[in-house]
C-alpha cells in the first residue's frame, strides 16, 4: 500500500502533473522525505517555475559585471583589487504571518547571501509596503504590521552591526493582506577571494557550520508559494526565528575560515535549508553529496529526517573544506563559539544521498532537484486592470491645502520614525543616510564611494506594468545620478500575485520586459534577485510592484545636499517643467491622495531624454557646480519644491509658462526632472545646453518661505510641521 | 601611543573605533580578544567598544562582565590606566562595577539613531582637558538601552564630584539629569553612550568626536 496519496501530494503543493515526473525522474515512488524534498526545491520559491522562461530576457552582463545570476549574489567590479555583492530578497509571506521575526530572518537571509560569496556585508535597505494605516477595518492590524516589521529589521541589522541606510515605505490598500518586505544587502570583497556554492573535489568533506537545526520554518518555501487563506494563520511555525548575534559570530568565522585556504565551497542554508544547500551544491559542481543526518547538529531531540531535510532554522551554513583540513576549520569554528561538524563528502556520482544513522533515507540526482524542475510558459493574456482611462472631473479650491494633503501622506511623509530606529551609522562609511534621493556608502578599502536607491511604484505598473517597471528603473537610477553617482548594475526583487491567472501572468511579463528593455538602455544589467509571487489573500491580488536596486559609483567625497543650503542661489529646474495631460495623470500622488482614484496611464518617459538629463546632472555635481540637487517624482514639482526646504531654507519661484492646469503643474509627475540651486546658472545652462538638456533658471532660494508665484506661498513650518508627524500621529491614532 | 580596543563577540563598532584612533587620530590601535586575561605592557589606554556583547543576552554588559578581559581591563583601571567605554562599553563599565548606576531601556522603549548634542559639563578629566566647559559637541547615539539611571544619592555624588562629564542638551532616552556621560571617581575611567568614534572624519558630518582622544593623548604626554 503507498503511503504517497494524491492527497499528500497535494499536502506538499504539487501538481499531479509534478508528481508525475517526480515519478519518472525517480524510476519509483519516492518516500516520503524526498517528495518533501521535491516539493521544496520545486517551489515556486526555490525553482522560479513560472518567472524563469521570462527572467532570460533581463541583460546580465556588462564589462563591470564578475558574477551574474545564478549565484547567491551578484558581484561587480569596482577596481582597485575589489568588487561589491549585492541582491534584493523578499520575505513578503513571513512578514505577515509574524511581522517581527519575518522580517527580522529577511534582513539574515539575504546578508547570508552576501557573506557566503565572501564579502563583508556594509550596508542594507529596505523596501517596506503596507495596508493603510488610516483603515477604519485593517488600519489596526496594519499598524501592528508596520511596527513589527520595522523593529525586526532593526533587531537583527543593529545587532549584526550592518547600517540600514535608506529604502522606501509605501503604502495601498492591496498590501492590507499582503505587506511587502524587501531587503537588498550590499557587501565589499576582494576580487581574488570571491567564494561559490559549489561541492568540488571528490572526497572533500562536506560540513555543517553555524546554529543547530530545529524544527522551525518547515515548508517555509512552499509556504511562500500559496495564497494566503484563513488557515495560514496556522502556518505561524513555519516563520523562522532570527538571532542576529549568532550570525555576526557566523560573519566573523566564515570570513576567517574563507581567508585560511581550507574552504572550497559555501552556501547559506536559506529556504530549504539542508535540501537546498547541498542539492545546488552538487547541482553546480556536477557532483554528489552523500550526508547523514546522525552527524547534524540538532537542538531538539526525535526529529525525523524529513523535518532535519526541510528544517529552514536560521544562521547555518554549508561549506566543503578541502580534505585533511577539517581541523582548521573546526577550530576557527570554536574559537568563535560555533557548531561545526562533518555531515558528509562529495562524491563523483552526481546524487544527493541521504542517510540517517546509516540507513539509506532518500536518494535523488542533485540536477533533477535543482535544474529539472518543471518550467511553464504559464498563458498570459491582457494585464488585469479595472480603472477607466478617462480622467474623472476634478478641480482644486486650494493649491496649498493640497501639497499640505500630499506631504502628510503615508507615502511621502516623513519617514525618520522608522529610520531612526535603524542604526544608519555603524561601520563609519555612511556619506549619505536614510532621506535623500539615494543612499551613499564609503568603501574604505578602495577609497570610493557606491550609491544605492531602491524604487517600486506599484500604482505605475498597475496601469501599464511596461512603462510602469521602465519608469521605476528610470527613476532609481535618476536618484544614483542626482547624487553625482553611475549608475552601474541592479537588482530586482519581483511582487505579484498568482500567476496562474493569465491577466497576472500578463503582469508580470510586461513588467519584465519593460524592465529589461529600461536596464539595457540605462546599462544597468541585473545581477541577481527574487520573485515573490502568489501574494494574494482571499483572490485579492497586490498592485503589481516590481521593485529595482540601483548601484552606483562615484568618487568619496563630500555629498551634494538634497535641500537647499544657503540663501540668495539661484534655483534652476533641470529637464525643464515637463509635460503631462489628465491621462497621464492618474497614476499620481496627487489623483491616489487627493482624489482617491486611478484612471488612465502613467506619466510618459521618453529614455533617451532621461538618461541625458541623467548625464548633465552628474557632470554638474562633478564640476561642484550644485550647492543641492533633488529629482522630482512623487508629488511632482511641489512636492520635489517643499523637500528641499526642510533644511530652512526655501525659494521663491516662478514657473516656465505653460499649457498646463494648475493642479497638472505642480504635481504631475513626469520624469527626467532635477530640482537644483546653485552658486553658477550659467556654467551650469553652458553644459545643459552642451549636452541638449533644457533647463530654466526660475527663482531664488530664500530664507523660511516657500513661493511659487501665481500658486502658493506657505512658510517651511506650515508644510513641514505636517510633514514630519505625519506617520507617528497615523501610528498613534 | 597605542590604543587597545576590546572585542568581544557581538562587538561591531570595534573596527570603527579602531579606525578613527589610526586614521583621524594618528594614534596606534591593536584588538583585544574577550578571552585574553592581561592587557599587553604597549597599550596606553583601553576603548570599550560598541555592540551587542554576547548578543547583549540577559542585559546589556551583563554577560561581558565576566570575561577574562574585563578582569585584566579592571586591573589596568585600578593601576591608573585610562579607560574609555562607549554605547555597549558604558553598559559594561557599569555593569562591571567600574561606573555607578545602570543604563536602561530608553523612555521611548525604542532603540534610537540621531546625531544630538552634548554639553562638556567639565574639563577636570583626561577625556576633555582640551574642551572647554560648556562647549556643545554634535555626537551621534545609537542605542535601545542608554537611559542612565541611579540613586539620587549616587547622582548627587557624581554632581558633586564633578564626575559628570557630559550632558545632553536635548534628553533623548529619559537619561536622568540629562546624564550622557560620567566618570569614576579616579577619573581614569570614561562611560558615555554617545559616539565619538564615529565623529572622528569630517566626511561624517562632525569632527567634535576627535577632543575626547586629543585630551587623552595630551594626559598621557603631561604624564
Amino acid at each position: 500500500m503507498s503511503s504517497i496519496t494524491p492527497e499528500v501530494v497535494a499536502a506538499h503543493s504539487l501538481t499531479p502533473d509534478e508528481y508525475q515526473k517526480v515519478l519518472s525522474l525517480l524510476g519509483r515512488e519516492p518516500s516520503l522525505t524526498e517528495l518533501g524534498i521535491f516539493s521544496v526545491m520545486w517551489s515556486e520559491h526555490c525553482s522560479y517555475k513560472s518567472s524563469k522562461i521570462h527572467l532570460k530576457k533581463l541583460p546580465t552582463r556588462s564589462q563591470l559585471v564578475i558574477l551574474g545570476p545564478g549565484e547567491n549574489a551578484g558581484i561587480i567590479d569596482i577596481g582597485h583589487g575589489y568588487g561589491i555583492a549585492f541582491k534584493i530578497e523578499s520575505h513578503n509571506h513571513p512578514s505577515f504571518i509574524e511581522p517581527f521575526q519575518g522580517a527580522a530572518t529577511g534582513v539574515g537571509g539575504i546578508l547570508r547571501d552576501i557573506f557566503t560569496m565572501g564579502a563583508r556585508p556594509i550596508a542594507v535597505l529596505d523596501s517596506i509596503r503596507f495596508g493603510p494605516l488610516d483603515d477604519p477595518q485593517t488600519g489596526p492590524r496594519n499598524r501592528r504590521i508596520l511596527e513589527g516589521v520595522v523593529a525586526g529589521i532593526a533587531h537583527y541589522g543593529n545587532c549584526f552591526g550592518v547600517p540600514t541606510v535608506g529604502g522606501e515605505c509605501v503604502f495601498h490598500k492591496s498590501y492590507d493582506g499582503n505587506p511587502l518586505v524587501n531587503v537588498f544587502a550590499l557587501g565589499v570583497i576582494p576580487k581574488d577571494k570571491i567564494f561559490f556554492g559549489r561541492a568540488e573535489g571528490i572526497g572533500n568533506p562536506v560540513i555543517y557550520v553555524g546554529a543547530k537545526t530545529g524544527r522551525d520554518g518547515i515548508h517555509g518555501a512552499t509556504m511562500a508559494s500559496d495564497e494566503f487563506t484563513e488557515e495560514s494563520k496556522q502556518k505561524r511555525p513555519n516563520v523562522q526565528m532570527g538571532d542576529p548575534f549568532l550570525e555576526k559570530l557566523l560573519l566573523e568565522a566564515c570570513i576567517e575560515a574563507m581567508h585560511s585556504g581550507a574552504v572550497v565551497g559555501i552556501q547559506d542554508m536559506g529556504a530549504a535549508g539542508l535540501t537546498c544547500s547541498t542539492s545546488e551544491m552538487g547541482s553546480r559542481a556536477g557532483t554528489g553529496v552523500e550526508i547523514d543526518l546522525m552527524h547534524v547538529p540538532q537542538r531538539e531531540t526525535g526529529m525525523t529526517p524529513y523535518e532535519i531535510m526541510l528544517s529552514e532554522s536560521q544562521e547555518r551554513m554549508l561549506l566543503v573544506a578541502e580534505k585533511g583540513r577539517e581541523q582548521e576549520i573546526f577550530d576557527i569554528f570554536d574559537k568563535w563559539g560555533l557548531d561545526a561538524a562533518t555531515v558528509g563528502v562529495v562524491t563523483d556520482d552526481g546524487m544527493l544521498r541521504v542517510r540517517n544513522h546509516g540507513e539509506l533515507i532518500a536518494e535523488i540526482n542533485n540536477r533533477d532537484l535543482a535544474d529539472e524542475a518543471p518550467l511553464y510558459d504559464r498563458p498570459h493574456t491582457k494585464p488585469h486592470r479595472n480603472v477607466p482611462m478617462e480622467a474623472p472631473a476634478f478641480s482644486s479650491t486650494d493649491l496649498k491645502a493640497d501639497l499640505i494633503s500630499l506631504l502628510s501622506s503615508g507615502d511621502l511623509c516623513s519617514k525618520r520614525w522608522i529610520y531612526e530606529q535603524y542604526d544608519y551609522m555603524v561601520r563609519t562609511n555612511t556619506l549619505a543616510g536614510p532621506g535623500g534621493d539615494a543612499a551613499i556608502v564609503r568603501i574604505k578599502e578602495t577609497g570610493t564611494s557606491v550609491a544605492v536607491s531602491l524604487d517600486g511604484n506599484g500604482r505605475y505598473c498597475y496601469l501599464d506594468p511596461r512603462e510602469g517597471a521602465k519608469l521605476v528603473v528610470a527613476e532609481a537610477c535618476r536618484n544614483v545620478s542626482t547624487v553625482g553617482a553611475l549608475p552601474v548594475a541592479a537588482t530586482n526583487n519581483l511582487n505579484f500575485g498568482n500567476p496562474q491567472r493569465p491577466e497576472i501572468m500578463a503582469q508580470l511579463v510586461e513588467a519584465i520586459e519593460g524592465m529589461a528593455d529600461a536596464c539595457t538602455f540605462f546599462e544597468t544589467p541585473i545581477t541577481g534577485g527574487n520573485v515573490s509571487l502568489y501574494n494574494e489573500t482571499l483572490g485579492e491580488g497586490i498592485l503589481p510592484t516590481p521593485v529595482i536596486g540601483i548601484v552606483g559609483l562615484l568618487p568619496t567625497q563630500a555629498p551634494v545636499p538634497s535641500r537647499f543650503q544657503a540663501e540668495g542661489l539661484t534655483v534652476m529646474l533641470l529637464g525643464g517643467i515637463g509635460s503631462s495631460d489628465e491621462t497621464h495623470f492618474g497614476g499620481t500622488q496627487y489623483a491616489y491622495v487627493l482624489l482617491k482614484q486611478m484612471w488612465g496611464l502613467p506619466p510618459a518617459l521618453d529614455m533617451a531624454v532621461e538618461k541625458n538629463v541623467h548625464l548633465a546632472i552628474r557632470e554638474i555635481v562633478a564640476a561642484g557646480l550644485a550647492a543641492s540637487a533633488h529629482d522630482l517624482s512623487d508629488g511632482g514639482f511641489a512636492v520635489a519644491l517643499a523637500e528641499a526646504s526642510f533644511d530652512g531654507i526655501g525659494a521663491v519661484v516662478t514657473l516656465p509658462s505653460s499649457p498646463l492646469r494648475p493642479e497638472l503643474l505642480l504635481f504631475h509627475e513626469a520624469p527626467s526632472r532635477i530640482l537644483l540651486s546653485t552658486h553658477s546658472p550659467e556654467e551650469v545652462s553652458k553644459l545643459a545646453d552642451t549636452l541638449g538638456v533644457p533647463v530654466s533658471v526660475i527663482g531664488k532660494t530664500i530664507k523660511g518661505q516657500v513661493v511659487i508665484e501665481g500658486h502658493l506661498s506657505s512658510t517651511i513650518e506650515e508644510l513641514q510641521q505636517p510633514w514630519a508627524s505625519a506617520l507617528e500621529n497615523a501610528l498613534h491614532a | 601611543m597605542k590604543f587597545g580596543v576590546v572585542v568581544f563577540p557581538g562587538s561591531n563598532c570595534d573596527h570603527d573605533a579602531q579606525y578613527a584612533v589610526t586614521q583621524n587620530v594618528g594614534a596606534q590601535a591593536s584588538f583585544l580578544w574577550h578571552q585574553e586575561s592581561s592587557v599587553p605592557s604597549d597599550i596606553d589606554a583601553i576603548i570599550l567598544p560598541g555592540g551587542f556583547s554576547y548578543g547583549d543576552y540577559l542585559r546589556c554588559g551583563a554577560i561581558a562582565k565576566f570575561s577574562p578581559i574585563i578582569g585584566a581591563v579592571k586591573k589596568f583601571a585600578h593601576a591608573g590606566g585610562l579607560v574609555m567605554g562607549f554605547c555597549n562599553g558604558f553598559q559594561i563599565l557599569t555593569e562591571s562595577g567600574l561606573l555607578p548606576g545602570a543604563l536602561v531601556r530608553n523612555n521611548a522603549l525604542k532603540f534610537i539613531c540621531r546625531p544630538t548634542h552634548l554639553r562638556v559639563e567639565t574639563s577636570n578629566s583626561p577625556f576633555t582637558n582640551t574642551a572647554t566647559p560648556g562647549q556643545i559637541l554634535s555626537l551621534p547615539i545609537a542605542h535601545g538601552e542608554g537611559c542612565y539611571t541611579a540613586e539620587p544619592h549616587v547622582l548627587d555624588q557624581l554632581e558633586a564630584e564633578d564626575r559628570v562629564v557630559f550632558r545632553y542638551v536635548k534628553n533623548p532616552n529619559g537619561s536622568l539629569r540629562d546624564i550622557a556621560g560620567i566618570c569614576n571617581a579616579q577619573r581614569n575611567v570614561l562611560g558615555m553612550m554617545p559616539h565619538p568614534e564615529r565623529a572622528a572624519d569630517p566626511l561624517m558630518g562632525s569632527t567634535d568626536g576627535l577632543v575626547l582622544f586629543h585630551s587623552l593623548i595630551a594626559s598621557l604626554a603631561a604624564k
